[in-house]
């Protein structure tokens, strides 16, 4: 006997991932899901993020990591607050943890909130979390070959931050043709060059961070 | 990393066999049929991998084979309406240049069917 599913594996995620967005929605909470590779200074982004928009926006921020907390513990150092999901293994965050840590924060005095996902270039942009946009983090170190292994990732993310420019003259890393393929995919997409250790390029993607947060607040 | 990834998604299409076998009553699965888009970046020597190992603990599954059919990407011009075949991730209408393009096909992820008695 042969049964016809065509059940999405995913479909179960994305009825949850469609509440959190309403409940987000509601608040006028604007909610950010940060993905990357490990190492790529994700949370060095997050935290120099944080000292550029702490005197205009109500931050807060949820730490994706498989069995860790140092990087919630680095984060809530800057004052705001931090609820840390351990995913125990798994590779990713889905709407389903998201959901159940929201109650830890208290939604109607955020204006953004920032979620650090597992790092892992595949699974987090497969599963919707009820994000307002995705954002991607690519560091010169991982070499420019991310986009053709890797494309959903850039094709989901609405901004990519390029990271450690700092270092660009001690790799191999060929800008143009970074730019050039991640084009190739999302056409739309904004790129920012930045060194989070040295606090270069941040305020621009800031800039333009909060006038999408201001955006949402004032529908 | 890739590893990982894999055994997630067979972890849930698993599930998602073993909930449906049940309703419909099938004691053995002979086959599961999965689609899955080429902007997935699946490797399905790795699914196929995670799926062996995985069938062994589950007697229901454990004779049972997969198959697994990639889609390729698809794009669907939003400004003429072309329809193409994406190749080498690059989005671009062939027709009219335009870069604003939908994805029609290449994001699947699902199990077609399940056979069994
Ligand atoms: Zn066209």
């Amino acid at each position: 006997m042969q049964i016809k599913l065509v059940s999405s594996i995913l479909g179960a995620n994305d009825t949850l991932a469609a509440a959190n967005r309403e409940l987000f929605r509601e608040k006028g909470v604007f909610v950010l899901n940060l993905m990357s590779s490990p190492g790529s200074g994700k949370t060095t982004i997050l935290e120099r993020t944080i000292e550029h928009l702490q005197p205009q926006l109500n931050i807060g921020v949820i730490e994706g990591d498989i069995c860790t907390a140092r990087d919630a513990e680095r984060i809530a150092q800057k004052g705001v607050p931090v609820v840390q999901i351990n995913t125990s293994g798994a590779c990713h965050l889905d709407a389903n943890m998201i959901a159940s840590c929201l109650e830890d924060l208290n939604l109607d005095e955020l204006d953004l909130l920032a979620v650090e996902n597992v790092g892992n270039l595949v699974c987090p942009a497969e599963f919707d979390i009820g994000e307002d946009m995705k954002v991607m983090v690519l560091s010169v170190t991982e070499g420019n070959d991310k986009p053709c292994k890797y494309p959903l990732m850039f094709r989901e993310s609405r901004a990519l931050l390029v990271n450690k420019i700092d270092l660009l003259p001690y790799t191999n890393f060929d800008m143009d043709a970074l730019e050039q393929d991640v084009r190739g995919i999302n056409s739309a997409i904004q790129i920012f060059p930045v060194s989070a250790l040295k606090d270069e390029g941040v305020e621009a993607w800031c800039q333009w961070l909060t006038q999408l947060v201001r955006r949402k607040r004032e529908k | 990393m890739n590893c990982m990834h894999e055994l997630a998604l067979m972890q849930g299409i698993l599930d998602v066999v073993t909930k449906n076998a049940h309703s419909y009553g099938l004691r053995r699965i002979t086959k599961i049929k999965l689609v899955i888009g080429k902007l997935r970046a699946v490797v399905p020597d790795s699914l196929e991998f995670c799926f062996t190992t995985l069938k062994e603990d589950i007697p229901l599954i454990a004779q049972g084979e997969l198959e697994v059919e990639i889609k390729e990407i698809e794009g669907s011009c939003r400004r003429c309406s072309h329809q193409f075949l994406v190749e080498g991730y690059r989005f671009r209408c062939p027709q009219c240049q335009c870069t604003d393009i939908a994805v029609v096909s290449g994001s699947e992820l699902y199990v077609d069917y399940i056979e069994g008695d």
